[in-house]
């Protein structure tokens, strides 16, 4: 059983939709007792890096997420949620990854960077993001709405997207992934992405 | 690099798709579901649904037809048109509508943008501006234009990012329907001066004029209703002619 967790900060709707279109067994919880016993987990995002870890605290999610063995898969502020500290309302997050999340700068770009972006991925040292990436083309279009990044110089950065600068739009380390863009959202490419998840043993 | 997005916009009243939409292969050609599910397949990068529903009665139905809409496509949508509370925002965006465009009721109440944003995020608030010119400088209409109000374009487009809009999809007044072309002078003087991305509405009669929109007037992306709708040209088509001229698209 996929849970795909409710913090309620999030529009849910539209992964649920995904994986009812990809005929996934899936469940929405925020409960740490399922969540626990979960095959795998999605953490989708939408919101606030503040109110998001707020929402995962109270319900005691927290430590669940940090212990988890199973394939995990954060989208977007769940990618975000990965790392130590985002700027956003300067928030300490799970800190399964190295780093911090920055805020774009709006002299370089405009921001929140919204619209398709190319995915370039990295080489092959990051066999287990090849796994999320199986079929699918290398510089495709990928959906993305978000004003916070992960900067690409990291050791757990599996492929690149430019917006004035590099930053990480997936990120892996052994059965944590996160994907800056939304699958759900990526027409039948991020759907694609999605699925691959769903086959990851 | 960022694709410069395409955006076929539907115009809906009582559930159902209006505006001289003529498709002759489709089964039911009013139906928002079917519509955006074509176009979506066709390869638009966006779609955007404006309800131009007139009675409260039939605006009830709007929640059915978004949830319909987002159980079928894959792709980011917009809902505008008559949102004017948080709770509407709320709704809409629970349905699966990925954003939603707020227009009349932010300008009587510019909180509505600060609370939605705050509430939502900036990412999904669009702030849709209707201005028409007057002289040396854009006038804002609201009611669907019917209503002139003494709030300058430009200034209120400054304002609305400043209390939150994520997105800013402009439609010229003079332009809509004229399909002569978007008002490139709106766009570029809206495009200099803001920090987040602009959708260009209004006018646009062919290829040629999204290319301008994209290019001279320095838009994100480019909002066309009649162009798509009676089958002049294919999204594919307009994606083509945009790449052949040096615009990233996706393909």
């Amino acid at each position: 059983m996929i849970v795909v967790i409710d913090y309620k900060a999030g529009n849910l709707y539209n992964v649920g939709n995904a994986l009812k279109y990809l005929q996934a067994d899936f469940i929405f919880s925020g409960d740490p007792a399922v969540v626990s016993q979960a095959d795998k987990v999605i953490l989708p995002g939408v919101g606030s890096a503040g109110a998001a870890m707020e929402s995962l605290a109270e319900q005691g999610l927290v430590e669940v997420l940090q212990r988890l063995q199973v394939p995990f898969l954060g989208i977007c502020l769940g990618l975000q949620l990965l790392f130590e500290v985002s700027e956003e309302d300067n928030t300490p997050c799970l800190g399964l990854l190295p780093g911090t999340v920055h805020k774009f700068d709006t002299s370089q770009v405009k921001v929140p960077h919204i619209g398709w972006n190319q995915v370039r991925q990295l080489g092959e040292s990051c066999q287990s993001a090849s796994i999320l990436f199986k079929d699918i083309p290398g510089q495709s279009f990928f959906y993305f709405i978000h004003s916070y990044f992960a900067p690409a110089a990291n050791e757990v950065t599996a492929a690149v997207t430019q917006y004035g600068d590099c930053f990480a739009s997936v990120v892996t380390k052994e059965n944590f992934w996160g994907v800056q863009f939304h699958p759900e959202r990526s027409g039948e490419i991020g759907l694609r992405v999605l699925n691959n998840f769903l086959e990851v043993r | 690099m960022l694709a410069k997005r395409i955006i076929p916009c539907l115009d809906v009243a009582g559930g159902r798709v209006v505006k001289g939409i003529h498709f002759v292969d489709l089964k039911d050609a009013g139906d928002p579901v079917e519509l955006g599910y074509r176009y979506y397949r066709e390869g638009a990068d966006e779609l955007v649904f404006l309800d131009i529903t007139a009675t409260v009665e039939e605006r009830k139905t709007v929640v059915n037809w978004v949830r319909r809409v987002a159980d079928s496509i894959f792709i980011p949508f917009t809902v505008g048109g008559g949102i004017s509370t948080i709770e509407q925002v709320q709704e809409l965006l629970r349905a699966g509508a990925d954003k939603v465009s707020i227009n009349s009721a932010a300008v009587r109440h510019p909180d509505l943008l600060r609370e939605s944003a705050l509430a939502f995020g900036s990412q999904c608030i669009v702030l849709a501006v209707d201005a028409k010119r007057t002289n040396n400088s854009w006038r804002v209409f609201i009611n669907g234009g019917r209503v002139e109000t003494d709030r300058d374009a430009l200034e209120w487009i400054r304002l609305g990012e400043e209390l939150g809009a994520g997105e800013i999809l402009l439609t010229s007044m003079d332009r809509d329907g004229t399909q002569n072309g978007y008002d490139l002078e709106l766009l570029q003087t809206v495009s200099g001066s803001t920090r987040i991305p602009l959708i260009a509405s209004g006018g646009a009669g062919c290829p040629q004029h999204l290319l301008e929109g994209l290019e001279a007037g320095g838009a994100d992306a480019v909002l066309a209703a009649s162009i798509f709708h009676y089958d002049r040209y294919s999204i594919a088509h307009v994606k083509e002619y945009l790449e052949r001229n040096g615009v990233v698209v996706r393909s």
